[in-house]
Order: structure tokens, then sequence, then C-alpha cells
């Protein structure tokens, strides 16, 4: 790393820029594709250019359920944010507090997120099969979903609060604030942007899972799985057009949450810590 | 420490591990317990018989599809070790502002946020018969007539695998990386090292434990898989959890049930050979 780039840097600028086409390459092509005329198949060339699929995809009999798979999805995702923010953010405060059993809490965690996902729907499939219980995506679903994001909400937690710096919390204590106050007008406004990106973390992931929700979502479909079973008897880019849609909704997703963070900073870096306001 | 900090604590983990002990522990426990249940074509009901697991452990088609399953996991893992590597390597040393370093960062794990299954899917114009890979190869005069072997292979398998995992690689590489004393690197250059002598000397024993997190990460996942597997080989090739797939499709839950349990151990086992190179709680 001397003054001037040497080979090296520009092998790896070069390796990376192929790495990043890889990456968004494919999705690109099918935001292209999407846009195929009325005649277009799956593949290039362009057979006129059209939202033809795009409107067809609205026709609710042509595609199946869209709309209501998608409802579903959304709901879905909203609930498992909330949980796994309240949830997540509760465990990381106490994991702070090193109490016993910590560490076998922890490693049940670690657990949920490397069990491969089919023993969870499995699992999760045969309880309800046993005590006779309907599966539904508003219950088996929702607690299959929060298998997958929750280990990711601690996760984030946990490196949220080791970079946490104890002395603002003394000081709050210092000056009698209670425990709650010291939470509420001072360890949460300061890692809000963390929280922004866990809610993040819990919305995408839940809005796309799949093999978690396969045996778990009953016999209405959240939008991932309606459009698995799109793939193995649609063949026109009718595909593509919800695939196009659906990455647009999530590129918006993430870029309201981004922009969120980057916000908070902006502002925190022009006012100085807001934590502390209104604590009159 | 005063003792309502222990109760407060416990009150405060209380959510998680109601949710973890319903819908992980008890789901596991029963996979366990129906494992051991008897069936016929119509239902499953309590029994004590080691049949499914003999069934599953001495039939040819389950060792054989361990080994491809196994080959799927060799070919992801090198492939993701190298890219992960390399990409995290350059944005922890080669990128020089804190702001560039986040912005492409992000851009690497922007796709993680967005639809496997769409990720999948968008490889169809890439790879068919008509594809883009094979368009371009007959332009160049490379091939005379479409390869076949472009979608629903191996190959495909390999490649989406890589595609949707190396995100995995990636992030905690890089992380692991951006804590790597930068004047530790100086002090290599220092005594005389050459920057590869740096790379293998100081960079990649330090950068271990991220490599071992994504692995775990990438075994895992390829392991347990079902979806890519069947995606992108057309349905002509076998994983495990493909298997395990099929039987519960055949509503045959207590083979399923032993056949999960013995890919539990599995990857337990795998798991705990590569954590024995890594405290997890200390990279955090």
């Amino acid at each position: 790393m001397g003054d001037k780039r040497g080979r090296g840097f520009y092998f790896l600028a070069a390796f990376f820029t192929l790495f990043v086409l890889f990456l968004y390459g494919p999705v690109i092509t099918i935001g292209i594709l999407s846009f195929q005329g009325p005649k277009g198949g799956l593949t290039f060339p362009m057979n006129g250019v059209s939202v033809h699929w795009f409107w067809n995809l609205f026709e609710q009999q042509a595609v199946g359920d869209f709309w209501g798979s998608f409802s579903r999805s959304l709901v879905l995702g909203l609930i498992v944010m909330m949980l796994t923010l309240v949830i997540s953010v509760m465990a990381g405060l106490a994991f702070r507090k090193n109490f016993r059993g910590s560490s076998v809490v922890f490693y049940l965690t670690i657990a949920s997120l490397i069990i491969p996902s089919i023993l969870i729907s499995l699992g999760i499939g045969l309880i309800f099969n046993i005590v006779d219980l309907d599966v539904h995506w508003s219950t088996s679903g929702l607690g299959a979903h929060l298998t997958w994001t929750l280990p990711f909400g601690l996760l984030i937690m946990f490196a949220v609060f080791n970079r946490f710096d104890k002395s603002y919390e003394e000081a709050a204590r210092d000056l009698g604030a209670t425990p709650w106050q010291t939470i509420r007008h001072v360890v949460l406004p300061i890692i809000a942007p963390s929280l922004i990106g866990v809610a993040l973390f819990g919305f995408t992931l839940s809005y796309d899972e799949f093999a978690r929700t396969l045996l778990t979502a009953g016999s209405d479909n959240t939008l991932p799985l309606e459009i698995f079973g799109m793939t193995t008897n649609v063949t026109t880019p009718v595909l593509y057009a919800l695939g196009t849609l659906t990455t647009t909704f999530s590129f918006v997703i993430i870029a309201l949450c981004l922009g969120g963070v980057a916000l908070l900073r902006r502002r925190r870096a022009k006012f100085g810590s807001d934590a502390g306001d209104g604590m009159a | 420490m005063p003792r309502t900090d222990g109760v407060g604590a416990w009150l405060q983990i209380t959510p998680l591990m109601t949710v973890l002990t319903l819908f992980l522990v008890v789901p596991i426990v029963t996979i366990a317990v129906v494992s051991f249940w008897g069936y016929n074509e119509w239902s499953f009901f309590p029994d004590f018989t080691l049949e499914n697991y003999e069934y599953h452990l001495t039939a040819k088609v389950t060792w054989q599809t361990y080994l491809t399953t196994v080959k799927y996991v060799a070919l992801t893992w090198i492939f993701t070790v190298v890219i992960g590597f390399t990409v995290a390597y350059f944005l922890a040393f080669h990128v020089r502002s804190l702001t560039w370093q986040i912005a492409l960062f992000l851009v690497c794990t922007i796709p993680f946020w967005t639809s496997n299954i769409i990720r999948m899917i968008s490889w169809i114009p890439f790879l068919g018969r008509e594809g883009l890979a094979n368009n371009a190869l007959i332009a160049v005069g490379a091939i005379d007539k479409p390869l076949e072997f472009l979608l629903f292979s191996d190959f495909a398998v390999i490649l989406a695998f890589v595609h949707l995992y190396a995100l995995f690689m990636v992030v905690p590489i890089f992380n692991t990386m951006m804590r790597i004393d930068k004047s530790l690197i100086e002090a290599a250059r220092d005594a005389g090292a050459s920057s590869f002598q740096t790379l293998t000397n100081v960079i990649i024993p330090l950068s271990k434990p991220g490599i071992m997190i994504g692995s775990i990460f990438v075994v895992t996942l390829v392991m347990g898989d079902f979806i890519t597997v069947r995606f992108m080989s057309g349905s002509q090739s076998a994983s495990v959890g493909r298997l395990i797939q099929n039987e519960i499709s055949l509503l045959q839950y207590p083979a399923a049930a032993a056949s999960a349990v013995v890919l539990l151990i599995t990857v337990l086992l795998m798991i705990g050979i590569m954590m024995r190179f890594v405290n997890i709680r200390k990279e955090l």
C-alpha cells in the first residue's frame, strides 16, 4: 500500500468489478427481459418492448393469486420485523449482564441459524400435525420465520453492544435516571441506526423466506412459495415481471432503511448526540 | 452485581427463549421422537422401531446422495472462499477511504436482502439453450451447437450456490480483516516482507476466524439445501435435503424424520470440527 497504486490494486479492482457483475448481472437481465413484447420468450432476443407481462400479472386467473400472496408476505414481514426488533433488543440488553445460562441461550441462537431449514419446517409441521392444528402462515409460519430472523437480530445487537461506551449510561445513572429512563433516553437513541438494520434484516429475510415456510404456511401461499410454484408451470416472461416487481420492492425497502441510517448519522454529526433530549 | 440484575436479565431473555423453545427445541425433539415411529400409506403412529434408520442407512441411494451433497459442499466452499477472501481483501486493504469501503461493502451485501428464488430464476436467460452464454460462445466460434450442460446440471447448481452464498464469506472475512491492526502490516513491511509474504504470513492467519465463520454458513446452507438443487438441476440431481423433501411429500414423516436426524448429526459434526478453530462470541 504505497502511495502509487500497484498492479495488485488493478487486478483486485478488476476482480471486484467482475464479482459485482456476477452478483447483479442476472437480475438486471431479467429486469430487461420482463419488458418483452407479447410474443417474446424467456431468453433474448427481445421481441419488441412492452409492459404486456406486467399487465398479465394483474389478471388474477393468469398466474394464480399474486396479490393475495404479496399481501400475506407483506403483513407477515411487518409482524416478523416488529417482533425481531423488540425481542432482539431485549435479549441484547440481557446479554450485557452476563446472566447464568447465557452461553446456553447463545448457542441455541446460533443453532437456530445453522440448523438446516428443512428441519425447522419438518419439525413445526409435525407438531401441528400431531396436535391436529392447521398450519397457517400467521402461526406456524410466523414462528418458523422468527427462528431465521432472530439470530441475525441478536448478532447485530452483540456487535452493537460490544462497541457501546458504557460511560453514557453511567453518566445518566449519576444524574439520577432510573434504569428504564437510561434505556429509553440514552441507550435506544444511541443505537437507533443499528435498530434500523435489525428491522431491515427482520423484514427482508421474512419477506423472501422459502425453505422454512414450505411446510408451515398452510394452504395460503406466501409470495416466495407462489413464485416457486410458478417456476414449474409458467414458461412466459410473466415470471420475470413478477421477479422484477418484487426485487424492485426489496430495493425500495433497502434504500429506505439505508437512507434512514444515513439521515440519523448526519443529524447526529450535525447536532451532536440527541441522547437525553426530552429528559426535562 | 446486585441480584435484581439477574432477574431483569431473565425477564429480558424470556421472549427469545420462548420463541426458540417453541419453534426450535420442541420441533427438533419432535423430529427425533417421530423418527422412531411407524407409518403406513395413510398415517403415522407412535411406535418404537429402528426400521426408519435401518432403511435410511442401508439404502444405496442415501450414500450416493450424501456423496453428491458433499461434492456440492466442497466445490461451493472452494469457490466462495477464494472469491470471498479476494473481495474482502480488496475492500479492507486496497480501498482507502472508509466511505468507499462502506459503499462497496453495501453493494456486495444488498443482494442478500433480495429473494433467492428470483436470483435463481435470473440464471435462465444466461444458461438456457438459447441463452446468452451459448449465443456468445457460438458467435465467437468456440462451439458449433449449444452446450446442453449449462442449465439443469451440476454446473448450474454450483454456480447458483456460489452466486447465492458468496456474501456469507465476504461479510465475516471483511469484518475480521477490518480489525487487523494496520501497524502489524507496516511492521511486516519494515521487516522486509513482500506484499505476498505479508498476505500469507500476516493477513491470512489473522483472517482465519472470519474464514471459519463464513465456512460454517456455506457448509450448513449447502448441506441442508433442497431448493437450489431441485431448481438448478431441473430435478435431475439429488441432495440430502431433497431426499427428505421427497419423503415429506410422500407423507412418510417418520422416514423423513430419521433422514433429518442423520443430516442434523452430520451437520453438527462438521460444525463441531470447524468451531474448534474459532471462538464466535469473540468475533462480534
